[in-house]
């Protein structure tokens, strides 16, 4: 995918990710600001510009290909089968439109309910998704919501078909760790329930090793790490994702430890063309990072990488 | 302009001392000297509600903060951890007087700042600085590193070769002496903290209040900036404030950590003490929410959810602030009797009523919340 804008280079935002998600199946990406996780996410539902903006490549959706849908079809399908929630919901819900308006609008445009029974079911979603009192919520606007209550009422909108497929941008950051722990469960539930496929995108960490199955790690618009949750913890390959899980301290590991930095900035990057985007910041460097462009190889445990990690860091788990 | 050399500072210095790793008896006395450096009680923040356009009547007050009492020693860290409202920016502001407290005192090494008038409170502010969250909004755009960094200099008269600490200040904290002439948006996110962290400790000061110091960062520059702080505290002889969301952070920093809700304390602990063994209902539900990065141990905890949102400052619930939310309340005594912040054993203070019973099991957590068989959300539903 490559942004373009007069006068400048084109940014190449996004760069041969490739991932599947099979139906009740939760696959995470994960990646530090820029490193264009969002950008998949936006183009997978066809909502990146049409203008200014280049997308390549295939997005099939149970054999439809979405890229080349026109804009009517896709829309009939996003809302009906696709789904997302943004990180941001006061920028996701209209202000001036109440919560309810908001819900039902779904339900009559894609299910064909009319206004009664779409009020109904509204309230249903919205209890389902554990905001006490639903009447009154649904006739309240978003700035009266707290920022928890909006956004599960996002996630409302968004269970409203049943969609085949979720996507979950950064859907908790913005909220407090209790809350976000009822949003994650919510989640779970919905995936276990209903077999929804969900693509979680986050920088957390520890989201991703409770609620993902696959975790693809991303780092300038590539995809360096692909594995299973238990796989990419337990035993990390790429310097990257390495270096992140060294830097976060742990609660439930004994104090005092240094915690170990990846040094430099996601801005000390070179061009995947030229070399490896990691390999300015990386501790295990080696000649060929800055000369030729690493691949991702392997099936089960994709890498991409030339001097990967022998045996990760694993620190030892304390039982308690 | 790399910053690969930045992200080693100095010599490498062991994480803030003797303290970290006091290991199975923590003292806190013994390991520092620590007589107290600031000492705060009964502190309250409230902010008055007005309305209507000419007489602007107060029709309620927003309780910020609401009697807190906390003693932080010298050369230590304390942490204050809670979720957005709870009141721990105040507080920290308030600590300063750059919120004016509405009742209670804070002294700071012996002076109690609230009778400080403001020429000498002014002169005292160069003993007490703040780092804030988000440099990018704390510096002023159009103000080169330099200039930001004299300007303390000379509002407190530094004597001697300005320029000279300018750079000396830059090398402190990791930045090449190039920096001097650039301006934040120059920098990036984690260079530009370096850049507040350094206009913070311009003036050698004695305490500094660090409002989120790494929660605007990306994950792998928090710990450069962890690992910064740490460092400075050990050089300079520091005693920090922090106050932050992330107690995974915020533990791996601090000596003793406070936890707020609602404007209040409700437990405080040694560090180490916290994640082992919490004894405050809010804790315990805010521990067990956090998610650790490692799928063995997600799939092995036990996590406690908190029904409903914190409930308005405004409106703050009468008896134990908590009992709304609390999984293990119990009838009455909850709802009518607020519990006051008491200390259950050397070092632990819990404002809960049944803090014992619930440390022995005695109480459980209602069903709804905590069930054997409900809890443990970190089993594979996913597969």
């Amino acid at each position: 995918m490559v942004f373009r804008q007069r006068g400048r280079p084109d940014v190449r935002a996004v760069d041969g990710v490739g991932f599947s998600v099979a139906p009740g199946e939760t696959v995470g990406l994960v990646g530090e600001s820029g490193c264009g996780k969002s950008v998949t996410s936006l183009a997978v539902m066809g909502l990146l510009p049409r203008r200014g903006v280049r997308v390549e490549g295939s997005v099939s959706f149970d054999g439809t290909e979405l890229l080349s849908l026109p804009p009517d079809k896709l829309r009939t399908l996003r809302g009906r089968e696709l789904a997302v929630v943004f990180q941001d919901p006061m920028t996701s819900l209209n202000p001036v439109v109440p919560v309810g308006t908001q819900v039902t609008e779904v339900l009559v445009r894609h299910r064909g309910l009319n206004e009664g029974e779409a009020r109904k079911e509204a309230g249903d979603l919205l209890r389902r998704v554990g905001i006490p009192d639903p009447s009154r919520r649904l006739r309240e606007y978003p700035h009266q919501l707290s920022g928890g209550m909006r956004q599960r009422a996002l996630i409302a909108t968004a269970l409203a078909c049943r969609p085949r497929l979720l996507i979950a941008d950064e859907p908790t950051t913005a909220l407090d760790v209790t809350i976000q722990a009822q949003i994650l469960e919510l989640l779970k539930t919905l995936v276990a329930e209903s077999g929804t496929a969900l693509i979680l995108i986050t920088h957390d960490l520890g989201v991703v090793a409770g609620m993902c199955d696959t975790v693809h790690v991303m780092y300038a618009g590539r995809i360096v790490e692909r594995a299973s949750r238990h796989d990419l913890f337990g035993a990390p390959r790429h310097p990257y994702t390495g270096g992140l899980l060294a830097s976060v301290p742990r609660l439930d590991q004994p104090r005092g430890t240094r915690l170990e930095p990846i040094a430099g900035s996601p801005r000390d990057t070179i061009p995947w063309d030229r070399g490896c985007a990691f390999a300015p910041r990386c501790p295990n460097r080696v000649e060929e990072c800055t000369s030729a462009t690493p691949e991702l190889l392997g099936g089960h445990h994709g890498l991409r990488c030339f001097n990967p990690l022998r045996s990760g860091p694993v620190r030892e788990v304390t039982p308690r | 302009m790399t910053s690969n050399g930045t992200a080693e500072p100095g010599e490498p210095a062991p994480p803030d001392g003797a303290a970290g790793s006091a290991g199975p008896a923590p003292s806190n006395g013994a390991a520092v000297p620590g007589e107290p450096l600031l000492s705060v009680r009964g502190l309250k923040v409230h902010f008055p509600i007005r309305k209507g356009t000419l007489l602007q009547r107060v029709v309620g007050h927003v309780r910020a903060v609401d009697g807190v009492d906390l003693e932080v020693r010298r050369g230590m860290t304390y942490g204050l951890v809670g979720e957005s409202g709870c009141g721990k920016s105040t507080l920290g502001k308030a600590v300063l007087r750059l919120v004016e407290p509405t009742a209670g005192t804070v002294v700071f090494d012996g002076v109690n700042l609230a009778l400080q008038g403001p020429e000498p409170m002014r002169r005292l502010r160069r003993n007490m600085q703040m780092v804030f969250q988000d440099p990018l909004a704390s510096l002023d755009p159009r103000q080169s590193v330099e200039s930001a960094l004299t300007e303390p200099l000379r509002a407190h008269g530094f004597p001697g070769d300005r320029s000279k600490r300018v750079r000396e200040l830059l090398d402190i904290v990791g930045l090449p002496a190039g920096a001097a002439g650039r301006y934040p948006h120059e920098f990036s996110g984690g260079q530009r903290q370096r850049v507040g962290i350094a206009r913070a400790i311009a003036l050698n000061p004695d305490l500094i209040i660090a409002d989120e110091p790494v929660s605007a960062l990306d994950v792998s520059i928090q710990a450069q900036i962890v690992n910064l702080l740490e460092d400075l505290q050990e050089q300079l002889g520091l005693t920090y404030v922090v106050v932050a969301h992330d107690l995974a952070v915020v533990r791996h920093v601090s000596d003793v950590i406070g936890v707020m809700y609602l404007g209040a304390l409700v437990e405080e602990a040694p560090s180490d003490e916290l994640y082992a063994e919490p004894l405050h209902p809010y804790t315990i539900a805010l521990m067990s929410a956090i998610p650790i990065p490692d799928p063995e141990v997600e799939e092995r905890r036990r996590r406690i959810l908190l029904t409903g949102d914190l409930p308005s400052p405004v409106d703050v619930p009468p008896g134990c602030r908590f009992h709304t939310r609390c999984p293990f309340r119990q009838p009455t005594r909850c709802a009518e009797e607020s519990p006051d912040l008491r200390e259950m054993r050397p070092g632990r203070k819990v404002a809960c009523h049944w803090a014992e019973e619930i440390a022995t099991g005695t109480i459980r957590a209602a069903a709804s919340a905590q069930d054997p068989t409900a809890t443990e959300v970190g089993a594979p539903a996913v597969q």
